[in-house]
C-alpha cells in the first residue's frame, strides 16, 4: 500500500529531488537566488503557462489520443486576444453590444469570451475530424496544426500584433511579474514578515486544476475518458458513446488551450501565431513528466502540474547556475526519457528491467572470471 | 526405453513470495507428444517460459540430448532445437509466407537473400507439415489460422527444431481444421520430433498425446501413459480433489416468452434469425466458428450493425443501439475479454462499474464510496481471487477476470445475459463455478443466452439449444433432444442436404466468403 503510494506521488518526489539539488548547486555555485521568493514566483508563473494547456492535453492523452495543434491553437488564441484588444471597445459591432457604454473591462470580457470560443473551435473540429474519418489523432492534429498556424498568420497579416498598454487590464499584464501587491487578485499573504505574492496565472492554474481533477475523478465523463483511453473496443461494449466523448474531449482541451492562449499573451503582451510552434511538445512533456502514457487511460492533473513545475525548475535552476540554454534543453530531454523509463518500470512488466540487471551482474561476473584468471 | 531428447529435473522458479515451480521433471521423447495438463495458474506457462528461455530457473537442470541447456532468451532456445507456438500467432500478416517462414534466418552473406535456394528451402519445410499446395508468395493475412499455425510450425522447422511446444494451439481453431493440426503433429511424429502439447481439453490431450504429465500450483502430481489414465482421474489431479460434478446445475424453472427476435439480420451476418425466450432459460447456441454465432448476439446487444428485423422485449420493440438495449437489460459478455471484455489497466471496480454508473451518481458527481461498495459486494459474490478492487484487472487470471466482466453486467442488472465463449481459456475449477451462476441467474428468472463451440458444456446446461450454420439460425431442440453428433451433423450438414425452405441460397453474401469453412468430409 504504502509502495502503491510512493510510485503515486512519483512525479511530486522528483519535483522535490530537483528542486533540492538545485538550491544545494545554487548554494554552492549560485548565488543564492534559488530559492528568493520572486525566483519561485517566476518559475511557478511560467509552470502555468504550460501546465493549463497541458491541463487539456492530459485529457486527450488519457482518452488515447494526442494533440499536436495545441501550440499553434494557444497562439492562434493569443493572437485573436491581441486583435480584439488593439481593436479596441469601439470595435463592437453596434448590433450587440450598445457601443457608447461597453466599458473597456467589459470588452476584455468580450475578448475573453472570442478566444475561449476560438480554442473550443479549434478543438471541436480535432475532435470531429478524428471521431468521424477514424484517422489517428496524430496525423489529423499534424494537419490542423498547421492550419492553425495559417489562419493565425492570415489574422495577424503575417506580423506580429501589438495592442496599445492601456487597453491591457492590469490583472492581466500583471500575471507574472510586477510588483504591485494591489494589483493582485489575491491579498498577498504575509509570513514571518515576507510577503508572499500569488500571481494570477497560479491562482487561475490552481482553480483550472481543481476543476479538471474533479472532472476526471468524480463525474461519469471522467471515468469514460479513462475507460476509452484504456480500451475503446471495451468503451463501446458498455455503451458509452464514443464518437461523442472524443469530440467533447477535444472541445474541452481546446478551452483549457484558449485560456492558455490568454495567459500567453499576458506573458509577452503581443500576438504572435507563429510563436506556438513547438509548444506543443512541451506541453506533451509535461503530461509526460506527471506519469501519462501516450497509449492512453492513464495521467493525472495533478501529475502533470508536476510536470510542468519540473520543466521549469530545471530552467530556471539552470539559469541562475549560468548554464547555456543549450545545455538546459539537453537536460531536460534526458529527464523526459528517465521519467518514461521510470514510469514503464512502475506499470509495465518489469521483465526488461530484470533481464537488464542479469546482464549487467553477467558481465560484471565474467570480467571478475577474467581478472581471476 | 527410448532416451530422453528433452530432460528437465527438478526445476524451481519463484516470483516474490510465490514459487511458480517447485521441483518439477518432465521427460520429452523424440517422435511422442507429451500433453502438460493443468488448470490456470498451475505453472505450465511458467514452465513453458524457462524451457524457451524468458525466464531463468532457480534451480534445476535441463538437458537436450544429454548435454545441458541452459537458455539465455528465445534466441539460444532457437539454436538449441526448442522452438514454441504460442497461443496468439506470432506471424506478420503483410508478409509472404516465405519472408515469414524466413524471419530471423541468416542469409547468404553480406545479409544479403538468395531466393531460388531459400524457396526450396521453404517448399521442404512446408511439405513436412503437409502444406505443399501452397504458394509461398502469398500474404500470411490471407491464410486461415489453422493453416497460419502450421505456417508457424515450419518456422520453427527450417531452424531445424528437434523440440516443439504448443501452447494450447486449438484455442483459436474452428473445430475442423483441428484434425488439420493433430494430423500435422501426427507427420511430426514420424519425423521424431518431440512435442511438447498444452491443452485444457481432455478429448483432445487423449487424442494426440502419448504421455500426460499434470501441474498443480506449481507441482509435479502426476505423469504417465495417457491410455492408463481415465479423464475422471485427470481432473481430479488437476484440481486437487475428486470432482463429483463438472456441470453444477441450479433448479431453474423457465418462465414467460418475453424476448421476441423476428427477422433479424445484420450486415452479412446474422441472416433471418427468428427467436423467442424465456425467463429463467439458459439458451445455448452452437455452431462453428464463423456461423455467425458471435455477429447474433452482438446484433442483439446493438454493437454491430441490425439491417433487418425486430427485436421485442415483453411485446415492445427496443432501438437497435447498445444504449438502448443496455437500458432494455441487455448485457453482453464479450469473446475476447482481453481486448474488448475488461479495460485491462483500469481496477476492478472501475471495470465493474463501467457503463452503469448511474446509480451512484448525484448531481453529475460520482459518490465514490457508494460505487466502490457496491463493485465490491459483487466482486465478492463471484469470488474474484484479488487482493483489491483497485487492483488492476490486468493482474488476475483468466478466471478471476472473466468473473469481472461478469460482474459487470450482473451490476448493469441485466435481465438478458448474452455470453460470448464464457468458459474459453478457463480453468476447470472457475467454469463449473461459471456454471453454477448461469443456473442462479436463470433461477432469479433471468434469461441467459450461452455461446459455446465445446459441446458437453452446451448439452450440459443448456434448456434449448439452437444450431447455426452460415448465418442462419438452423434448428432449436430441448437440450436433451440433442446430442453432439446431432448438432455437428446440423452445423455441418448445411451444402451437403439443403434444405426445402432455404430462400436466401442463392442470395447469400455469406456462401462465397466461407468457402473456407466447409467441412472437408
Amino acid at each position: 500500500m504504502l509502495k502503491k503510494l510512493i510510485w503515486q506521488l512519483g512525479p511530486l518526489l522528483a519535483l522535490i529531488a530537483i528542486t533540492l539539488f538545485f538550491y544545494a548547486a545554487d548554494q554552492v555555485w549560485g548565488e543564492g537566488n534559488f530559492w528568493s521568493l520572486r525566483n519561485l514566483r517566476v518559475t511557478m508563473g511560467s509552470a502555468a503557462l504550460i501546465a493549463v494547456p497541458a491541463f487539456g492535453m492530459t485529457i486527450i492523452i488519457i482518452s488515447g489520443g494526442i494533440d499536436l495543434s495545441a501550440g499553434t491553437t494557444l497562439t492562434l488564441c493569443g493572437t485573436v486576444f491581441a486583435l480584439m484588444l488593439k481593436a479596441g471597445p469601439e470595435a463592437a459591432p453596434d448590433a450587440l453590444f450598445a457601443a457608447d457604454s461597453l466599458s473597456l473591462t467589459s470588452w476584455v470580457l468580450v475578448a475573453f469570451a472570442g478566444i475561449i470560443l476560438t480554442g473550443s473551435i479549434c478543438g471541436l473540429i480535432n475532435g470531429a475530424l478524428i471521431s468521424s474519418t477514424k484517422v489517428v489523432p496524430f496525423i489529423v492534429t499534424l494537419g490542423t496544426m498547421t492550419i492553425f498556424l495559417g489562419i493565425g498568420q492570415i489574422l495577424a497579416k503575417e506580423s506580429t500584433v501589438y495592442p496599445p498598454n492601456e487597453n491591457v487590464p492590469d490583472w492581466l499584464s500583471l500575471c507574472y511579474t510586477g510588483k504591485d501587491a494591489g494589483k493582485y487578485l489575491l491579498p498577498p499573504i504575509n509570513v514571518s514578515g515576507s510577503q508572499i505574492l500569488i500571481p494570477n496565472s497560479v491562482l487561475i492554474t490552481v482553480l483550472l486544476a481543481v476543476a479538471a481533477g474533479l472532472l476526471m475523478r468524480y463525474t461519469v465523463f471522467g471515468r469514460n475518458i479513462f475507460a476509452l483511453g484504456s480500451s475503446e473496443s471495451t468503451a463501446r461494449l458498455c455503451g458509452i458513446n464514443v464518437p461523442l466523448t472524443i469530440l467533447s474531449v477535444y472541445t474541452l482541451a481546446g478551452v483549457f488551450v484558449a485560456v492558455g492562449g490568454l495567459l500567453y499573451f499576458a506573458d509577452v503582451k503581443n500576438g504572435n501565431p507563429s510563436d506556438g510552434t513547438g509548444k506543443e511538445l512541451e506541453i506533451i512533456a509535461a503530461v509526460v513528466l506527471g506519469g501519462g502514457s501516450l497509449s492512453g487511460g492513464r495521467g493525472s492533473i495533478i501529475g502533470t502540474m508536476m510536470g510542468a513545475l519540473i520543466i521549469t525548475t530545471i530552467r530556471s535552476g539552470c539559469g541562475l547556475l549560468s548554464i547555456p540554454n543549450t545545455y538546459t534543453l539537453i537536460i531536460i530531454g534526458g529527464i523526459i526519457i528517465i521519467a518514461v523509463v521510470v514510469d514503464q518500470l512502475r506499470h509495465g512488466s518489469p521483465e526488461w528491467f530484470f533481464r537488464f540487471l542479469r546482464c549487467l551482474t553477467s558481465v560484471f561476473r565474467k570480467e571478475k572470471n577474467v581478472a581471476k584468471n | 526405453m527410448a532416451s530422453a531428447l528433452l530432460e528437465m529435473r527438478g526445476i524451481s522458479k519463484r516470483f516474490g513470495p510465490t514459487l511458480a515451480l517447485d521441483q518439477v521433471s518432465l521427460k520429452v521423447t523424440a517422435g511422442k507428444v507429451l500433453a502438460l495438463i493443468g488448470e490456470n495458474g498451475a505453472g505450465k506457462s511458467t514452465l513453458l517460459k524457462v524451457l524457451s528461455g524468458a525466464h531463468r530457473a532457480d534451480s534445476g537442470q535441463m538437458t537436450i540430448s544429454g548435454r545441458a541447456y541452459l537458455p539465455r532468451g528465445p534466441q539460444d532456445a532457437r539454436n538449441a532445437g526448442v522452438a514454441m507456438i504460442y497461443q496468439e500467432l506470432n506471424l506478420a500478416p503483410d508478409l509472404t509466407i516465405e519472408d515469414n517462414i524466413l524471419l530471423g534466418q541468416p542469409g547468404t552473406g553480406f545479409g544479403l537473400l538468395s531466393r531460388k535456394r531459400q524457396r526450396n528451402r521453404v517448399k521442404h519445410v512446408l511439405a513436412r507439415v503437409g502444406l505443399d499446395h501452397l504458394d509461398p508468395t502469398e500474404l500470411v493475412g490471407n491464410q486461415s489460422v489453422a493453416t497460419q499455425q502450421l505456417i508457424e510450425v515450419s518456422r520453427a522447422l527450417v531452424s531445424d527444431a528437434q523440440i516443439i511446444l504448443f501452447d494450447e494451439p486449438t484455442s483459436s481453431l474452428p473445430q475442423k481444421e483441428v484434425a488439420q493440426l493433430f494430423e500435422t503433429i501426427e507427420k511430426l511424429k514420424e519425423q521424431s520430433i518431440g512435442i511438447v502439447y498444452i491443452s485444457h481439453f481432455l478429448e483432445e490431450v487423449r487424442e494426440v498425446a502419448d504421455q500426460y504429465r499434470v501441474l498443480r500450483d506449481g507441482q509435479d502430481v502426476g505423469a504417465g501413459n495417457i491410455d492408463e489414465i481415465t479423464d475422471d482421474q485427470i481432473v481430479s489431479l488437476m484440481v486437487g480433489r475428486d470432482v463429483k460434478d463438472l456441470y453444477p446445475t441450479v433448479p431453474h424453472q423457465p418462465g414467460d416468452h418475453h424476448l421476441v427476435v423476428e427477422n433479424l439480420s445484420g450486415q452479412d451476418t446474422p441472416i433471418d434469425i427468428h427467436l423467442s425466450l424465456r425467463q429463467g432459460e439458459i439458451f445455448g447456441i452452437a455452431g462453428l466458428v464463423g456461423a455467425g454465432r458471435t455477429e447474433l448476439v452482438r446484433t442483439l446487444f446493438g454493437l454491430d450493425y441490425q439491417s433487418l428485423g425486430t427485436v421485442q422485449l415483453k411485446e415492445r420493440p427496443i432501438a437497435a443501439s447498445v444504449k438502448a438495449r443496455m437500458k432494455a437489460g441487455f448485457g453482453l459478455l464479450s469473446e475476447d475479454r482481453k481486448g474488448e471484455g475488461l479495460a485491462q489497466d483500469l481496477s476492478i471496480i472501475e471495470n465493474t462499474t463501467l457503463g452503469s454508473l448511474k446509480p451512484h451518481t448525484k448531481w453529475g458527481i460520482i459518490n465514490l464510496k457508494k460505487r466502490d461498495s457496491a463493485a465490491s459486494e459483487l466482486t465478492r459474490k463471484m469470488e474474484v481471487k484479488a487482493h483489491s478492487g483497485h487492483q488492476a484487472v490486468s493482474e488476475l487470471s483468466g478466471g478471476n477476470q472473466q468473473k469481472v466482466a461478469i460482474a459487470r453486467i450482473l451490476h448493469q442488472d441485466a435481465k438478458i445475459l448474452m455470453m460470448d465463449e464464457p468458459t474459453k481459456g478457463i480453468d476447470v475449477g472457475t467454469k463449473a463455478e461459471i456454471y453454477r451462476i448461469m443456473g442462479e441467474l436463470a433461477a432469479e428468472g433471468r434469461t441467459v443466452i450461452f455461446v459455446s463451440s465445446y459441446l458437453p458444456e452446451l448439452l450440459a446446461v443448456c434448456d434449448r439449444i439452437g444450431v447455426m450454420a452460415r448465418g442462419k439460425l438452423r434448428e432449436t431442440r430441448q437440450a436433451d433432444q440433442w446430442t453432439e453428433d446431432t448438432i455437428m451433423s446440423v452445423a455441418i450438414s448445411h451444402e451437403a442436404f439443403p434444405r426445402s425452405d432455404e430462400q436466401h441460397e442463392t442470395t447469400d453474401p455469406e456462401d462465397s466468403n466461407h468457402a473456407d469453412s466447409e467441412p472437408s468430409v
